[in-house]
């Protein structure tokens, strides 16, 4: 499999225009800063809560295309939906980043994209990163705190 | 200059490959250096021909591998003009950090003392120092860089002015900016202020690419990797004077290095083997050995001038890329070739993933050196390392490889 294969044209549309890509939200519930040491990725992400479900989410930072493309279609995926299920659809990304068929296919939108993603282990933490912060947040939210750090070690 | 680049690329089995039609080029000695063919057949030989332990056989296969072990450290020592009685094997350059931290710093300083340290440090010869710091009290001080990416050698002054330094750790080349400090002007400012300070260089990146004289350069403590220059992984080495290695006390403990044991306690070998506890890496020892000997018939000086040359190629072609900015000195005389550069626009990660696609091999990220980024306000960066057997060829595709990836994240 190629560069070319991994970088299908739908994450760099994620990445040259990302969605909900912004420093700031209003009403937020909980923020958290995720980093990656070993890429020097660094994620804030914000989000906010109305009725137990995810009213939207906003990311920014710094990383390569591949972070960046994930977590711009993670929000698109997730924003509307119950924390549960929310949590549950990142379990699917995450289990699909492991090489598994995604049970949620339709549910991942542009995040199927990135099953390609899986052949490049050193890569799959980067797709992860927006994903990962996004459980952090809810799972922070959910224990009624308002903001919480993270950082990934290997 | 005086070696044949293409004939000796051939001696590197590695270097033969191809990667995925692409001819491998390897920018990244930086992080470890290709192995050539006389290394690993030296290594060879011992397990198959020598193979026993050291010091203590007294079989003809034993005093073999003796020879090798030791052989192996006097080259080394002659290669580093140094007392091979002051050169003890250690794991990599960070063990060697760590055995200065354990064996010397931390019996030495306290509450009230400091150490100097400079921004550039690899985690290498910044945590065992910092974690000690911690942990007994005293004072880490840190020598800020110019806007060429040197140490400041005027803010150095002033650090060491109330003389409350007894301990220098520094980095002899940088491995993310390039950077040649003179260690022996700074090794000076600190003496200036203290007579009795001691000074330890961490020559991971120097001794690879430049001569090096332990004596002219006049310090206590040198750590080296023997991975970066040729030599197989598992081995390197701290250089000492032997009369301060005499006077500390061991680091780690165990077979070999004692001289007596009794129920209650032990008395330690003579140096370097105080420091060398249990059986050694004798494959290693005889790769690296050949490895010198290999550097050697180079001659260290066409070694450095090949790299100026390659530094020169690296700064022109790659800083010469529109949008490119790159980090470090920006004269080949005062640098390595190991060339940080950012692409505006596109993640490092993404440039080596772009290049790595067309078999040009450099490293991103933070290259451990954590705090040098911050003090640069970067996260991460691309770098591309020189080494003997690249040439100006290894250039264009490199460039090719930007410029792809330029195109390819243009946003
Ligand atoms: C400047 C410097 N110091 C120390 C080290 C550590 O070397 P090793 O990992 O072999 O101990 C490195 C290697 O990356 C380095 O570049």
């Amino acid at each position: 499999m190629s560069l070319e294969d991994m970088y299908q044209e739908i994450i760099l549309d994620h990445y040259r225009k990302p969605l909900n890509r912004a420093p700031s939200l209003e009403d937020e519930a909980v923020a958290v800063h995720h980093s990656n040491p070993l890429c020097g990725d660094e994620m804030d992400l914000r989000l906010r809560v109305v009725d137990d479900a995810v009213d939207a989410v906003v990311f920014d930072g710094e990383g390569c295309s591949i972070s960046q493309a994930a977590a711009s279609a993670m929000t698109d995926a997730v924003i509307g939906r119950d924390l549960k299920d929310a949590l549950d659809l990142t379990e699917d990304f995450r289990r699909m980043m492991h090489g598994d068929e995604p049970a949620r296919a339709d549910d991942l939108k542009d995040g199927v994209a990135f099953q390609g993603v899986a052949k490049f282990p050193v890569r799959v933490k980067c797709a992860l990163l927006g994903w990962m912060a996004l459980k952090d947040a809810i799972e922070t939210y959910e224990r009624g705190a308002s903001a919480h750090t993270v950082t990934h070690e290997e | 200059m005086a070696f044949d680049v293409p004939a000796l690329r051939k001696e590197f089995p590695t270097l033969q490959r191809e990667i995925d039609g692409h001819r491998l080029v390897y920018l990244d000695s930086g992080a470890s250096s290709q192995t050539p063919r006389v290394v690993l057949d030296a290594m060879d030989r011992y397990y198959s021909w020598s193979r026993s332990n050291v010091h203590r056989g007294v079989y003809q296969l034993a005093e073999e591998a003796t020879d090798l072990y030791e052989g192996a450290r006097a080259k080394l020592a002659t290669f580093l003009d140094a007392d091979p009685r002051g050169v003890v094997f250690t794991k990599n350059a960070t063990e060697g950090c760590n055995l200065v931290a354990y064996s010397w710093v931390r019996r030495q300083l306290g509450p009230g003392d400091a150490l100097l340290t400079t921004v550039m440090e690899h985690h290498a010869n910044h945590v065992p120092f910092t974690t000690a710091a911690n942990e007994l009290g005293f004072e880490v001080r840190h020598v800020p860089l110019t806007d060429d990416g040197q140490l400041d050698l005027d803010a150095a002054r002033e650090l060491v002015a109330d003389g409350k330094v007894r301990f220098l750790a520094a980095v002899h080349v940088s491995n993310v900016l390039g950077t040649i400090n003179d260690v022996a002007e700074l090794a000076g400012v600190v003496r200036e202020a203290n007579p009795d300070a001691k000074v330890h260089i961490d020559g991971a990146q120097a001794v690879p690419h430049l001569p090096v004289s332990f004596r002219e350069l006049d310090v206590d403590f040198y750590a080296i990797t023997g991975h970066k220059m040729l030599g197989p992984t598992g081995i390197g080495a701290l250089i000492a004077r032997p009369e301060l290695l005499e006077s500390m006390e061991p680091f780690l403990t165990g077979g070999d290095m004692i001289r007596d044991v009794t129920l209650e306690g032990a008395t330690w070998n003579d140096i370097p083997h105080k420091f060398e506890a249990g059986t050694p890496m004798i494959a290693e020892a005889a790769g690296l050995g050949a490895a010198v000997d290999l550097l050697t018939d180079l001659g260290m000086d066409a070694v450095r001038e090949h790299e100026v040359d390659m530094a020169a190629g690296l700064l022109d072609a790659v800083g010469g890329i529109d949008g490119v900015t790159i980090h470090g000195p920006s004269d080949p005389a005062l640098r390595g070739a190991a060339v940080s550069f950012a692409v505006d626009g596109v993640h490092p990660h993404d440039v080596g993933a772009m290049l790595g696609s067309k078999g040009v091999c450099v490293r991103v990220g933070h290259h451990c050196t954590k705090p040098l980024m911050r003090c640069l306000g970067l996260t991460a960066t691309a770098r591309a390392s020189a080494y003997v057997y690249n040439d100006r060829d290894d250039l264009e595709p490199l460039v090719d490889g930007i410029e792809a990836a330029k195109t390819f994240f243009a946003r």
